[in-house]
């Protein structure tokens, strides 16, 4: 008889057990035994934009693929198949390596590409940005790992996160034992944040006992869109200097801007701008990553975050905690190379890689556009403007009965709402609960991704199960 | 004889509950005790305004954990190495020289080219599609990357994949599995994983629920373990390999140190064993892994085979067997043995340490358990789509018949007798010195050899405030610019003192480095001679 088994689910890791990250669960699961079985899905439910068909930028890859086989380059015929500016490129980001591609690097990541993220920063915000504190990861997800890791010793810690959040933050709160005290956003004012509103819920927090040590925001935002005003970063870098709280600022999606009033600002340039005491004071973490923006490059997990005014120490415990894992992807790192410092006006790749990255940009908008205004004229349906970022938030007003009888199956209402949504049209896309959101109102992530061809046709069939689904809970549409 | 035992586990349970004790951070000398003080009263006061991020109040686990390879000597080699930079004349040498890491193309080994030319195609498909391609790659890496492309959902490297990793991938390694076994391999048993390591971190967080829960780990081991174990709060549980006879594993230390743990209120859940041995080059015999098999399922512990050496092999008197056919050899199916089996692509004759590829194997688990883990993968969403690629080329690299198949072996071979070359000569040099033992490597990329310090070398270490073999490879580093690792980052027995180094470098560049090791060697035992 075989023994009893060394690890069951009731001697495991208690956070283990309790985190939930929506992006991949119950309807991904469901989505993925559909396709298996032969069903057409459109997966709408992470942002995962070369799976839906977005080409990768030519010039990164052509110069990565050099890097890879860098005897091509010692071959006569390599100009047939790649530009010069490529190959360049290539030799002068081997010359940053200690052997290749496949020698680790620096726990924190090569010097080179540090340096040359560093100069990014100072291009964009216009303030110094110093290399030693710039740690390239495996992905932007690592990072907020890292520093959560950090911050939060046991329970009583507490992380500030939005309401509603990508649930990277709640997963990873729970898996290292913390808390999370939510401020919620308003759906109303665009997904605005509102000071007061996390002032009282820091309060309340405290009354618990909980010591609040991290604010994150997303900006711009997962799921929610909304890029914030300057006015809006001015009240967050005050709040963590009077709070003493430190500000995880996930701006992963700062190339993703589709409105004009409110361009990306980061938060560094910000706090920069505000001087003294908050310049030299506030604790700040900084993330970016190759995954989002134009390049989309999820599969290579490649990203950076930058550390501000964060006392020597813990930056020193940071990096040994990084050595443990030896060294990020050296591909990866270089993709993060290429990205903060892509083909300027001049090269040769330049007008080719322009031309790409603006028809990637421009058809995003549209995108977001189409969603919104799709999301929008249907029943029972509101949904903010995506102002950036990759998602469509729709809120759904679920009847009564619905709510019933997603009880009866066991299941929260939009999660009910959702699978009902895949099985009936093969769109997989996760439940607002996955995210947070207040009390009694339900709302559905997907992404703008779908190709402008395909989206006319996502959205008619979402159309068409929204319809009957309200009618067949609400019965048929009243006329007013 | 009972009563005998006893004895011995209740003064090794008082030993080595020191030892489960989670080190108290150590703190810098810079802070007070007013600082410390701080620590307690944060804990235990009502929540008020948070601290500031210093080093007193960031995760105490994070400050336990300890990082070998990144110690003072590695940061001081890289202060000299800044100093050959700017003012070569100050240092007695001309280049430091890392062998402290087992980095291979970071010391001059070269990528499997037909490896490489798979994944530059795979990063720039769109050269499959130009017929100048052919005159630059081999004909079996342009199908191959056509193949794993296809097999791709989405045909791109840059999505984000199944958390588990590519299903194909994951097919194309547990074949290779099955070939290298005699036992076929389950895809579904694969989770791709950024390098081994990421595989180890989820598995200590997945099975550490608290201080009492331990994990025996050898001694001399990799310090990615006792940091893991430390980073997730649990309690190391050490056993001793046996120097004398050739870092031997017995399976009475391992029962020892059990029952002294048990005493000692610990609740061991897994036994790790690493095979080929780092950082001591042992590889196990067939009857040593049934006994540690035997031993596993009699006291109930998960085994954690890390294998990623299991291609670097220089003795014909041994050769790798995984745990896992030796499991399945002895009668024991999938459901009868709790395993997890670690290789990765940065060892071997590949040595691709910068590309992060691996993966852990999962066997015997309960599938909800299988499921947490697949949930706690999902999180970081999957590991990178290069490092997935080419953990199933290594697993399934040219057989005979293909193109690139005598090329491929060339290089293979040219670089595994390199090694083996390598690791003989180191072996014969340290033995030549005084003082110094060191036993056969008889696989991985390391020797650890022993050094018996003299007293006044223990009295120098000491009044300057270093462990004894931490003092040694510092002057050895100062001397001669070589990079080494004190044995006290693996462990070792008290009062025995090692180093250890890779075996790495060229054969010419080896003969140099260890001239210089035997010079500064002779000179340090006169130095401080008794």
């Amino acid at each position: 008889m075989a023994p009893k088994k060394v690890l069951d689910p009731e001697n495991i890791n208690e956070n283990i057990k309790k985190l939930v990250y929506a992006v991949r669960g119950e309807l991904y699961i469901r989505a993925s035994e559909l396709q298996k079985e032969g069903k057409k899905i459109i997966f709408t439910n992470v942002g995962n934009p070369h799976a839906l068909g977005q080409k990768p930028l030519t010039f990164p890859r052509q110069v990565v693929a050099l890097c890879q086989a860098p005897f091509l380059m010692d071959d006569l015929n390599v100009d047939i198949l790649f530009p010069a500016d490529a190959i360049a490129r290539a030799k002068h980001y081997l010359s940053y390596t200690s052997g290749g591609l496949g020698a680790y690097s620096d726990s924190r990541g090569l010097p080179g590409i540090r340096k040359d993220v560093a100069d990014f920063i100072m291009r964009r915000d216009g303030y110094p940005s110093d290399p030693e504190l710039i740690f390239l990861t495996d992905g932007a997800s690592k990072g907020v790992t890292h520093l959560l890791n950090i911050l939060i010793r046991n329970e009583n810690d507490g992380v500030l996160c939005p309401i509603p959040q990508y649930p990277l933050y709640s997963a990873t709160i729970q898996l290292v034992g913390g808390t999370l005290v939510p401020y919620y956003l308003s759906e109303e004012a665009g997904w605005g944040l509102d000071v007061k509103e996390m002032r009282s819920q820091v309060l309340e927090a405290r009354k618990k006992g909980i010591t609040v040590r991290g604010l994150v925001f997303i900006n711009p935002g997962n799921p929610t869109g909304q890029c914030l005003s300057e006015a809006n970063l001015r009240e967050l870098i005050q709040f963590c200097y009077e709070e003493h709280i430190v500000l995880l600022a996930d701006e992963v999606y700062q190339q993703n801007i589709y409105q004009d009033e409110r361009p990306f600002i980061s938060a560094k340039k910000v706090l920069m701008d505000m001087g003294p005491p908050y310049s030299n004071n506030v604790e700040l973490a900084s993330f970016h990553t190759v995954s989002k923006g134009y390049w989309g490059e999820c599969g290579q997990r490649g990203a950076y975050f930058e550390l501000t005014n964060m006392h020597p120490k813990t930056v020193d415990e940071l990096y040994k905690v990084a050595s443990i894992a030896l060294s990020p992807n050296v591909p990866g790192q270089i993709f993060v190379g290429l990205m903060v410092n892509p083909p300027k006006p001049g090269d040769i790749s330049y007008p080719k890689f322009a031309e790409e990255s603006k028809a990637i940009l421009d058809s995003l908008r549209r995108r977001a556009h189409m969603m919104t205004d799709g999301f929008n004229s249907c029943r029972n349906v509101t949904c903010n403007f995506t102002e950036g970022a990759m998602y469509s938030f729709p809120k759904i007003k679920l009847p009564a009965a619905a709510i019933a009888a997603a009880k009866r199956a066991g299941k929260a209402p939009d999660v009910f709402y959702c699978l009902k949504l895949l099985e009936a049209t093969g769109i997989s896309t996760v439940p607002g609960s996955g995210f947070g959101q207040k009390e009694g109102t339900f709302h559905v992530r997907t992404t703008i991704l779908p190709s402008e061809d395909d989206i006319p046709e996502v959205m008619r069939m979402f159309k068409t199960f929204n319809e009957d689904f309200m009618a067949q809970y609400e019965g048929p549409q009243s006329r007013l | 004889m009972r009563r005998a035992l006893q004895a011995i586990t209740s003064n090794l349970a008082a030993s080595t509950g020191q030892l489960y004790r989670r080190r108290l951070p150590s703190v810098p000398r810079t802070d007070t005790l007013p600082e410390r003080l701080l620590i307690h009263r944060y804990f235990f006061f009502s929540a008020e305004r948070s601290p500031p991020i210093t080093i007193s109040t960031i995760n105490p686990k994070v400050l336990s954990c300890d990082s070998a390879v990144h110690g003072e000597i590695v940061t001081r080699a890289k202060r000299l190495q800044q100093i050959l930079l700017t003012k070569p004349s100050d240092l007695p040498f001309s280049e430091v020289i890392f062998c402290n890491v087992d980095d291979p193309q970071s010391l001059g080994q070269q990528p499997i080219t037909f490896f490489r030319e798979v994944l530059a195609l795979c990063d720039h498909p769109e050269l499959l599609d130009k017929g100048e391609v052919h005159g630059l790659f081999s004909l079996d890496s342009i199908t191959r990357a056509k193949s794993i492309m296809k097999s791709i959902p989405g045909r791109t490297v840059g999505g984000y994949s199944d958390s588990k990793g590519i299903r194909s991938l994951r097919a194309a390694i547990a074949e290779g599995i099955g070939i290298r076994d005699g036992f076929s391999g389950n895809m579904e048993d694969i989770f791709l994983t950024d390098g081994a390591s990421s595989g180890v971190h989820m598995m200590m967080r997945l099975m550490i629920t608290s201080d009492r829960d331990g994990i025996l780990c050898p001694i001399p081991h990799d310090p990615l373990y006792s940091a893991s174990i430390a980073l997730q709060g649990g309690a190391l549980v050490p056993y001793y390999l046996n120097e004398s006879t050739g870092w031997s594993l017995d399976v009475n230390e391992l029962r020892l140190r059990l029952e002294a743990a048990f005493a000692a209120g610990i609740h061991v859940r897994a036994l790790v064993v690493s095979n080929p041995g780092n950082p001591t080059g042992q590889v196990l015999a067939d009857q040593n892994q049934r006994e540690i098999i035997e031993f596993c399922r009699d006291e109930h512990l998960l085994l954690l085979a890390d294998e990623v050496y299991q291609e670097n092999i220089y003795t014909n008197k041994k050769y790798f067997t995984s745990f896992r056919k030796i499991a399945r050899s002895m009668g024991y199916g999938e459901d009868d043995f709790n395993l997890v089996s670690f290789h990765s692509v940065s060892k071997g004759y590949y040595g691709e340490c910068g590309m992060r590829g691996g993966y852990m194997e999962v066997t015997g688990l309960d599938s909800r358990v299988k499921q947490q883990l697949y949930k706690m993968a999902s999180v970081n969403l999957c590991s990178n789509v290069t490092g997935q690629i080419l953990m199933s080329l290594v697993m399934n690299p040219p057989r005979v018949g293909d193109g690139s198949y005598a090329h491929f072996t060339e290089e293979r071979d040219n670089i595994l007798s390199s090694l083996d070359q390598g690791s003989k000569m180191c072996v014969d040099a340290f033995k030549k010195m005084k003082g110094v033992t060191c036993n056969e490597v008889e696989g991985g990329l390391y020797l650890f050899p022993s050094i018996k310090l003299p007293n006044a070398a223990l009295t120098a270490a000491r009044s300057n405030g270093m462990e004894a073999d931490t003092f040694y490879c510092r002057k050895l580093l100062d001397t001669t610019g070589i990079v080494t690792l004190p044995g006290s980052g693996f462990g070792q027995v008290p009062g025995t003192w090692h180093f250890r180094m890779t075996i790495l470098p060229s054969q010419q560049k080896m003969a140099e480095i260890l001239s210089r090791i035997a010079d500064f060697h002779m000179k340090f035992m006169n130095e401080y001679r008794n």
